[in-house]
């Protein structure tokens, strides 16, 4: 039988959870047995290029190619995980939620004090991709599955998720192992 | 005056004093109740309704309701915990909770419950309410985005501080908790060892210069949920 294959991607979020991923040690082996890595910044894949059977994304959706990804994670993905505080609530980049978009974006590149700006110019290439007026939570943009969080969240947790799913056993996350910090 | 009765917490016999709340006769025979407004030694606010239990077949907060002869009290059923779970939870998104960074993580009496109760993401909406910090004061600051509106602090401030520096104003979503004074928390004789300060369950009142103190993994709630020390005097 094939091996099952897993799916993993770094939206709004800063690659601590993938570290997390990393810091499951030498049991690392033992998960290149269990799975075969599709499209991650792990291996660099960029395009799915089969059904993947677990995605696990970290951090939320701050801008529009954020939220392409998710949903093409939903597509070709069978159990969607949102992994991380950022995946769950938005984390630090949703500090900007209380304070509307056009404000955020006046700071940053008009009147924040240490700005150097001659041309008065806020960036609009067109490729960068477009800010939401608001960071969102994975599960507001798309339907996830299960929920790991911690900032990261434990390399115990991920690692107790994986091997349930990919063992078909029920998901049941010990005391210690669910931490939000 | 020696009139104990019994009544029964999930088919628990229970002796009861007379004036016990059921929280007060629940706590002494080692039976957690999941509470987050009440603190002992404070007036029962019966606020947050966590501890909202059945008694004889109908919904009461169980730090304000007397304890009274022969009461059927259930306490920890799949409905109750999953109403509890809900509560916890509008509370998450109703504030601007980020844990990550806040200096009462591991020690937070909210992410606590929520641990407790195994809660990995809240269900509801996001508000992302605009909620002011007050730094003004030398040794305190109030962050309101992580206040849940429980009342210890102003309860603590009449009662045990005798000082009313905190109150509630406004009602509904804009109920918050205000400083007395002409403008800000630095104009009040608010002090830092105040047991104001020391109630609140969140970090929402914090003494200034102390975060941070106890390192990841010797916290109050890292090891063992919130209770387990009232559940451990069950004989």
């Amino acid at each position: 039988m094939a091996k099952p294959k897993v799916a993993t991607a770094s939206l709004a979020g800063c690659f601590g959870c993938h570290m997390s991923v990393l810091d499951i040690d030498d049991r690392i082996l033992k998960l290149v047995e269990l799975v075969e890595f599709n499209k991650s910044p792990i291996n660099d894949i960029k395009k799915f290029t089969d059904r993947c059977a677990v995605g696990l994304i970290e951090g939320g959706c701050c801008n529009e190619e954020n939220v392409r990804v998710l949903q093409d994670f939903r597509k070709n993905c069978d159990v969607l995980i949102s992994v991380g505080e950022c995946a769950i609530m938005g984390g630090i980049p949703a500090m900007r939620n209380t304070i509307p978009l056009k404000e955020c974006l006046d700071e940053a590149y008009l009147n924040g004090p240490t700005v150097y700006n001659p041309a008065k110019k806020i960036p609009a290439d067109k490729e960068i991709p477009l800010l939401l007026n608001r960071v969102y939570a994975c599960h507001e943009v798309v339907k996830m599955d299960y929920h790991l969080p911690g900032c990261p969240p434990p390399a115990d947790t991920i690692w107790e998720a994986l091997v349930a799913l990919l063992t078909g056993k029920p998901l049941k996350l010990s005391y210690e192992l669910i931490k939000y910090d | 005056m020696s009139a104990t009765f019994t009544f029964t917490i999930d088919g628990k016999e229970i002796k009861g004093q007379p004036g016990q709340t059921i929280m007060e006769a629940a706590e002494a025979a080692g039976v957690y109740i999941p509470r987050l407004c009440y603190s002992k030694d404070l007036r029962p606010h019966g606020s947050c309704r966590v501890c909202t239990c059945m008694v004889n077949g109908r919904p009461q907060a169980a730090c304000t309701q007397p304890a009274a002869e022969g009461m059927v009290v259930e306490n920890n059923t799949d409905e109750l915990q999953a109403i509890r779970r809900d509560l916890v939870e509008m509370l998450f998104v109703e504030g601007n909770h980020f844990c990550p960074f806040c200096e009462k993580s591991g020690n937070c009496e909210l992410q606590a419950m929520a641990y407790r109760l195994g809660i990995t993401a809240p269900k509801f909406p996001y508000l992302w309410p605009d909620r002011s910090v007050d730094a003004s004061h030398p040794e305190v600051f109030i962050d309101r985005n992580r206040c849940i509106l429980c009342g210890r602090c102003v309860n603590a401030s009449k009662d045990a501080d005798g000082k009313n520096v905190f109150q509630f104003v406004g009602r509904g979503e804009h109920k918050r908790v205000a400083v007395n004074a002409e403008a800000n928390l630095a104009d009040t004789d608010l002090k830092g060892t105040d047991r104001a300060v020391a109630v609140c369950p969140v970090g929402a009142i914090l003494v200034k210069h102390k975060g941070y103190a106890t390192p990841v993994g010797r916290r109050s709630y890292d090891q063992k949920p919130i209770g387990s020390e009232i559940e451990s005097k069950r004989k």
